[in-house]
């Protein structure tokens, strides 16, 4: 007794010291162990009181020695935690080597359901690779593999339960998790597990890396598995019969698991660019120049790559091959060919090799439609259920014309009859409902229904095909050219052989005897057979909502701030993007140039630039050999102007500026070819310009707004364009912009 | 004379060319050589070499890109008397891949691109003769191209 009281005593203290370290412990281990909890608030007991009785002593032993042990192991399970994590993000990181990494971690079994929430946790959201595959640990949750996991798996041995899309019936990856007690798998209890699974032992390693494993589950997947070489999109490999043979020796990557599913595209891209326009082509070429080895992929729902959509509406209806259809080259204002391609296929990697070619590249995907984005999982799914991760991704939709309601409304025998413009197979459509037809009706005023009108205007000299343009403004590019010069350029897309009706407004389409009829508001009936809608663009927004972007209400479109960012790593660039343009305030800019310049903006600050959009982008047009003019910056009609026009000489117009400078517009062969012809639609007179009075031959027009120029317009005044970008740029109030335009020396060639 | 009209908003003014001769008295802001923002050249302020400049059109970005790096940031800073003579074989090098994707680097011509820009890099003329297709950054941005890049045929801006 005494010999216990005196051990007591000297125990006490330990005793209320350990007790009070196991209720902090207690904390810790609440979490992962609630069946100790009841002990705990045993513990406060020992502080009072010191209690009698050996029984007493012994009690508060086992107590101390049990909250130690608790204390122990929390302390032992948050460490494991922390290796773990660090672990998997390691094997993430040395992914692309493919490396095996050690042997998962391995705790006490008794950790599972304790693991569960908290691996998750810092896993899943840490992962670059799709949730599903990391939950892989948490392998009690079933296998989701839903329908397509684009695996790529973080070669964690784990991973490689981290399914492969089970809709196929390729034994992919094994999911072991069919049976295996999740969380402490090793590599090779996997393979052990997944023997079941056809072919599957044979082809899991310890570290699967099969990043080109994919799973597709659609013919039209882009590429074929095996290795063709650079080839592009476009074919339909069967995938599925890839698929289909699981046994595969995927050989495809080297060292891993052999894609028993045939790989059609990456399931994660350093560089995502959403939309295959100029916007995005620019973006990855700037990636590409910026970010040695960069790794890009593009994906597109057109079957074509990426492609300038300029010559679409202009040099392609001026080109004298009659096979252009097909090929789609046009001259360039320096007399050479070339394809309105940005780059021949030869250009682009496959998105199978994506992940493998040794500089990286840029490869694209074709024909698949993003159609949600997970911003917080950094991945986006396709429209055939795939998923692709990403760490920067671009938005670059663009956009799709805008059509008529009335037009919408009216029929399928209008709306068959309808065309709206903006991509090659549109082109190849109008070019041979050209040929096809007797009378074209253009709706709309603007860039785009003003040049096509010209193209087919031109094309009308040939043949006898009446070419209409009506639109509700007072003339054409009625919004962007102050009326004197809109009159003036009306009368010219006349003698292009266009029937040009200002102010009509569309009231009603239907088809009536074989013919689309047109009834305007104030009464007058047009009747054609084909109609061609010009009415503007709608930018593709739909990835806002999944992704919880925002969308500007004043100018449709992705809001983003001046470095053309809309979250951390998503940017937006060309017609889709509502930017703040420092100088110019927010807006959102349809035109190429701005395409290629934001593009390549969003390229710079996506590899690290942080650059404001400063660089005003320009635009031109041309309607035929005599109107053409550069513009840049803001260039509305409703915006008070100044213009400052030379008084004509016979030198000035397109045709004569491009001859002695060299830099030739279009094809002048047609120009002067049919100069003589009694049709109107060709040149009209030679040089000797009309009488000086309404002579606006060449000049400069200011757009003014506050006072201060936010807008500029050559008119027929060609190669100054860095000074207006200057003027723009100062955001300076002129006195005198008279004094202005002489910097132009809009007298000289 | 010149004469000027007013048409409701619009204010329109005829000048002949005398009186656009004398030098005009708009001020311009001075221009900062530093300016971060502002589109660089081929050379950047630092010395660097501008991969992203759009006059090197896809050179530095395309399946030869690497190559196309090492070979002509080689010539960029070397020191010797003849200007890149310790670089053959990284032009070699090059010159190899583009052997690869004839259809993206043309041997035959293109000597000369648009004027401006393969002027700005002799060695670059030389042994990677500036491709065709690659135009299309040329076609639309000026930016520190010379002006007569874009013009106004090649690729409008049309809606």
């Amino acid at each position: 007794m005494w010999t216990c009281k005196n051990l007591w005593k000297k125990l006490a203290p330990l005793a209320r010291s350990s007790s009070t370290l196991c209720r902090q412990n207690a904390r810790g281990v609440l979490f992962n162990n609630e069946r100790r909890l009841p002990l705990v608030p045993q513990a406060h007991m020992s502080s009072g009181t010191p209690g009698g009785g050996g029984d007493n002593n012994l009690y508060y032993l086992l107590v101390g020695a049990t909250c130690v042990g608790g204390g122990f192991y929390a302390y032992r399970t948050i460490k494991g935690d922390k290796e773990r994590y660090q672990e998997r993000i390691n094997e993430i990181a040395s992914r692309p080597n493919k490396v095996v990494p050690e042997q998962p971690i391995t705790e006490a079994p008794g950790e599972q359901a304790a693991e569960t929430p908290q691996e998750i946790a810092p896993v899943t959201e840490d992962a670059p690779v799709e949730t599903p595959e990391v939950t892989p640990i948490v392998e009690e949750v079933s296998p989701e593999v839903a329908a397509v996991e684009q695996e790529d798996p973080p070669t964690t041995p784990e991973a490689e339960i981290a399914t492969e899309s089970v809709v196929e019936p390729a034994p992919e990856e094994s999911v072991g998790m069919p049976d295996a007690d999740p969380v402490v798998k090793s590599a090779r209890s996997v393979s052990e597990e997944a023997v079941e699974q056809p072919s599957a032992p044979a082809l899991i390693e310890p570290s699967v890396e099969p990043s080109p494993v994919e799973v597709t589950e659609e013919p039209p997947a882009p590429v074929e598995p095996t290795p063709v070489a650079g080839s592009l999109p476009a074919e339909t490999a069967e995938p599925q019969t890839t698929t289909e043979s699981a046994a595969e020796p995927a050989t495809v990557a080297p060292a891993e698991v052999p894609a028993p599913t045939p790989v059609e595209f990456p399931s994660h891209a350093p560089y995502l660019l959403i939309g295959g326009g100029t916007a995005s082509f620019a973006a990855a070429r700037s990636i590409r120049a910026r970010d040695p080895g960069a790794r890009v992929l593009i994906i597109t729902d057109e079957p074509d790559l990426p492609y300038m959509r300029p010559p679409l509406s202009k040099e392609l209806w001026f080109s004298d091959d009659p096979s252009v259809v097909d090929t789609l080259r046009f001259k360039q204002w320096n007399g050479k060919e070339r394809s309105i391609y940005f780059q021949p296929p030869s250009f682009y990697v496959s998105p199978q090799d994506l992940e493998k070619v040794e500089n990286g590249g840029v490869a694209v995907l074709t024909g698949k439609k993003v159609v949600h984005m997970d911003v917080r999982g950094n991945k986006v799914t396709l429209s055939d259920d795939t998923e692709i991760s990403y760490d920067k991704c671009l938005i670059a939709t663009g956009g799709i014309p805008r059509n008529l309601q009335v037009i919408e409304r009216a029929g399928e025998e209008v709306t068959k009859r309808t065309t709206l413009f903006r991509k090659v197979e549109d082109f190849k459509a109008l070019d041979k409902v050209s040929r096809d037809t007797k009378s074209i009706t253009i709706i709309g005023g603007g860039f785009l229904g003003s040049e096509l009108a010209c193209a087919l205007g031109r094309r009308s000299a040939d043949s006898d095909l009446e070419v209409i343009q009506m639109f509700p403004e007072k003339g054409n590019m009625g919004k962007v050219l102050p009326e004197y010069l809109s009159n003036w350029t009306t009368a010219k897309v006349k003698s292009e052989g266009v029937a040009v009706i200002t102010e009509a407004l569309v009231k009603a389409v239907s088809f009536k005897d074989g013919k689309v009829e047109i009834k305007l508001k104030d009464g007058r009936v047009v009747k054609t057979d084909h109609i061609v809608a010009a009415v503007g663009l709608e930018p593709s927004v739909e990835l806002a909502k999944s992704a919880g972007l925002e969308v500007d209400s004043d100018f449709g479109g992705f809001r983003v701030n001046a470095e053309l960012q809309a979250r951390s790593n998503i940017w937006v660039a060309g017609d889709a993007a509502c930017f703040y343009d420092i100088r110019l305030g927010r807006r959102r800019v349809e035109h190429h140039d701005h395409a290629v310049v934001s593009g390549r903006l969003a390229g710079e600050n996506m590899t690290g630039a942080n650059k404001p959009y400063w660089h005003q982008s320009m635009f031109w047009s041309d309607l035929g050999p005599d109107v053409g003019y550069e513009a840049i910056g803001i260039v509305d009609s409703s915006l008070p102007t100044v213009g400052v026009f030379a008084k004509a000489t016979a030198k000035d117009t397109p045709k004569a500026a491009t001859e002695k400078s060299g830099t030739g517009i279009r094809s002048e062969s047609e120009t002067e070819g049919t100069a003589n012809s009694p049709v109107a639609s060709s040149t009209p007179e030679p040089p000797p310009v009309p009488e000086q009075k309404d002579n606006y031959g060449k000049g400069v027009i200011f757009y003014l707004r506050d006072k201060v120029v936010v807008g500029i317009i050559l008119w027929n005044v060609f190669n100054r364009m860095p000074v207006a970008r200057k003027i723009i740029k100062d955001g300076e109030e002129h006195a005198d912009l008279n004094e202005v335009a002489k910097l132009f020396n809009i007298h000289d060639d | 004379m010149s004469s000027v009209k007013e048409e409701g908003k619009d204010r329109v003014i005829f000048v002949t060319k005398e009186e656009h001769e004398a030098p005009s008295n708009a001020e311009l802001v001075e221009e900062d050589p530093d300016d971060p923002y502002e589109e660089r050249g081929l050379i950047l302020p630092n010395g660097e070499i501008n991969w992203n400049c759009p006059c090197l059109g896809g050179m530095a970005s395309g399946p030869c890109g690497a190559s196309f790096k090492e070979a002509f940031s080689c010539f960029h800073y070397s020191k010797e008397e003849v200007k890149g003579s310790e670089c053959l074989e990284q032009f070699r090098g090059m010159q190899e891949c583009m052997q690869r994707y004839p259809e993206l680097y043309p041997q035959e011509d293109d000597k000369e691109t648009q004027g401006g820009p393969s002027e700005k890099d002799p060695s670059k003329h030389d042994s990677a003769p500036e491709p065709t297709p690659t135009p299309p950054v040329q076609d639309s941005s000026p930016s520190t191209a010379p002006a007569d890049t874009p013009p106004p045929s090649n690729s409008s801006a049309s809606g």
